[in-house]
């Protein structure tokens, strides 16, 4: 079987970056020499102010400065980490821990698509293969295979920007591409939003087959 | 049962606006509550038997009685961090009926003795989060979060957390840590969270759906509340249904009704000329049961006898279309993605057994195999700090057990496909005979 590995031989990524053993580790940023964005700092030290410890808005203030700059930069984890008087290198590893943080730069549209278990049993895998194929080339999509995204009745299904739409045929996928880059709602009629629910009625309904 | 509990109505437009959840009779449960002693609410939890409906089935009133006594700081967290495979209830549940798990937060927080409240919910539900955000300032501006509610002495704030993507998360331990602001990992236990949890200070943790449930419980009475379900699964509970069924979706059941009447009888049971396969009675961390089980009582006690669990309530039903090689194969990725990396059997055991599971699939292993693929699980259960290596050995394990006969022809099947497309490869290095360095 063919082992995968990366230039340097090694089949872990990364190790052989360039890094500059003499300097010491990064400290807290000093306020004076990092400029953070208004609102940014706004929004962060809104979330801080809800904790006991301030520490604990990690993850709301690492959303804020993602949406912000569009991924985890380092300029981005510099701004939190200077809001929140922590050190980058402390919010980096929280980023990289968490799925939906970017730590490389990424396209506009996040487009998840669950390829749990549930999911293609019902044909996702399909459907992913569908998505990356006519988005192939395109730098404004950040398409990923997501584990579960917690909404198995709509299988299958993509989260898009954000937004639950499922079940999705493999014919819907043009559609659904062609609202995103229109910035339009991405194919309302599929929406998990407008879905009602399948459990509604009582039980002694369905099993009298009214439903 | 006669009347349903959490779904009544769901669909009610404007259901998730204070006014029309009001007009319902929304919020006199709390006001109920209030008037009581603290004691009393508390009794009235212990007495409905209501068992925790988050994956591990613990009493929820005796997690509240846990709690130490004294002048501290208590917290409670809502667990809503539903990344189980298969698992969707308490997504209908936030996104339809808000108020209805804020009250149970809100009482169930006066039951213990708690003044601060979060709600971790998975960053990915973010219209269930905007709903809950609003929803949470509703009931601010009325009055029923803050100090002094309702003229009662008993004050509370509630925070909306957002997640960021990490299954674990919704592990008790990784969750506190996560809302701390740190990585995603599970801590050693004990101390367990009643005594030590977020901020070190004692904390109660609940799903959403045993808090959802808690403003029933008190307009019933613990008492009457039991008497729905059978004597040890008490109440209605949530089933979130997929896979090959007709109608996937959540069902409001009661507990111990037969698992045939819930896959036939509501979802509609697989397509036409299908059969039940295989199916997860409760998340994908559920060890399997088959088309033999299907008569089972739904219920916290008999799947456990059973040998499986009723878990989070979400049944995954597969058909004989599919291959369990190819289901275990993406419950093992699964929870190799998922490991925090934390505890070694954990985080080894699971990629060993994918990479196992990707050398079936390409013909390049043997019967063997399956006894390491076993005796790799049998090395996981127990030996981690959470149960995340167990939720993957115990389905791996009961599929290789359950189906052993349909992986060894799998292997088989393979193996002779592989052979016949290679060729005899070249030597890489030309061998001379006799040659000299």
């Amino acid at each position: 079987m063919e082992v995968r590995r990366f230039e340097h031989g090694s089949r872990v990524p990364g190790w052989d970056r360039e890094v500059d053993l003499s300097k010491d580790p990064s400290q807290v940023p000093d306020p004076a020499t990092t400029p953070v964005p208004e609102d940014v700092r706004a929004e962060i030290e809104a979330h801080m102010a809800k904790y006991p410890d301030s520490r604990s808005a990690t993850l709301p203030a690492l959303a804020a400065v993602q949406r912000h700059h569009g991924w985890c930069s380092p300029e981005a984890i510099e701004q939190a980490a200077c809001v929140m008087r922590l050190t980058p290198g402390y919010l980096t590893a929280v980023a990289t821990f968490y799925d939906m943080f970017d730590t490389e730069p990424v396209g506009r549209h996040r487009v998840y698509v669950c390829t749990n278990i549930s999911c293609s049993l019902r044909g996702a895998d399909e459907l992913y293969a569908r998505v990356k194929e006519l988005t192939d080339g395109d730098a404004d999509f950040a398409v990923k295979r997501f584990e579960c995204l917690g909404a198995c009745d709509i299988a299958p299904m993509a989260s898009v920007d954000g937004t639950y739409v499922g079940p999705l045929a493999l014919s819907d996928v043009e559609e659904l591409l062609d609202d995103v880059r229109n910035d339009r709602d991405p194919l309302p009629r599929k929406q998990l939003r407008y879905r009602p629910s399948a459990g509604a009625t009582t039980p002694d309904d369905h099993t009298e087959g009214t439903a | 049962m006669s009347e349903l509990l959490l779904f009544r109505d769901i669909d009610e437009p404007g259901l998730n606006t204070i006014d029309v959840y009001r007009r319902r009779g929304g919020y006199d449960d709390l006001r109920k509550a209030l008037a009581m002693p603290r004691e009393a609410v508390l009794n009235e939890l212990l007495a409905s038997g209501l068992r925790g409906r988050g994956g591990a089935g613990f009493a929820m009133g005796k997690k509240v009685s846990f709690l130490p006594k004294g002048a501290m700081d208590v917290y409670l967290c809502c667990n809503a961090d539903e990344s189980e495979p298969g698992t969707f209830k308490d997504r209908e549940i936030m996104q339809k009926n808000p108020h209805m798990l804020i009250e149970g937060i809100i009482i169930a927080a006066y039951a213990a003795g708690a003044n601060k409240a979060f709600i971790y919910i998975r960053g990915e539900y973010r219209l269930q989060a905007d709903i809950l955000d609003a929803a949470v300032a509703e009931a601010e501006a009325a009055g029923y979060l803050g100090d002094a509610i309702l003229g009662s002495e008993h004050d509370l704030s509630l925070v909306v957390h957002r997640g960021a993507g990490a299954y674990i998360c919704g592990e008790e331990t990784a969750l506190l840590d996560s809302l701390e602001g740190k990585r995603g990992n599970p801590r050693l236990k004990p101390p367990f969270p009643a005594n030590q949890g977020l901020y070190q200070g004692p904390t109660l943790i609940n799903n959403v759906e045993t808090l959802a449930t808690v403003p029933s419980i008190i307009r019933m009475g613990g008492d009457e509340y039991a008497k729905i379900g059978t004597e040890t699964s008490t109440g209605t509970k949530l089933v979130s249904i997929s896979g090959h069924v007709k109608r996937p979706g959540n069902y409001e059941i009661e507990l111990g009704i037969p698992s045939r009447e819930i896959i036939y009888g509501l979802a509609g049971g697989p397509p036409d000329g299908r059969e039940v396969k295989l199916w997860f009675p409760g998340g994908s961390s559920a060890p399997v049961l088959t088309k033999d089980d299907l008569d089972l009582p739904y219920d916290f006690d008999t799947l456990a006898k059973a040998g499986s669990m009723l878990g989070s309530g979400a049944i995954i039903v597969v058909d004989d279309s599919t291959s369990v090689v190819d289901v275990a194969y993406k419950t093992a990725y699964f929870y190799r993605h998922e490991s925090c990396g934390k505890c070694t059997p954990c985080r080894e055991g699971t990629n060993w057994t994918v990479k196992m599971l990707e050398r079936i699939k390409a013909g390049e292993a043997t019967p063997m195999d399956l006894d390491i693929m076993a005796s790799v699980c049998t090395n996981i259960i127990g030996n981690c700090l959470c149960v995340l290596g167990d939720a993957m050995a115990m389905p791996i394990g009961s599929m290789v057990a359950k189906f052993r006969d349909e992986f060894e022809a799998y292997i088989e099947e393979r193996r002779a496909a592989a052979w016949a497309t290679t060729e005899e490869p070249e030597p890489e290095l030309a061998i001379i005979q006799g040659a000299v360095a």
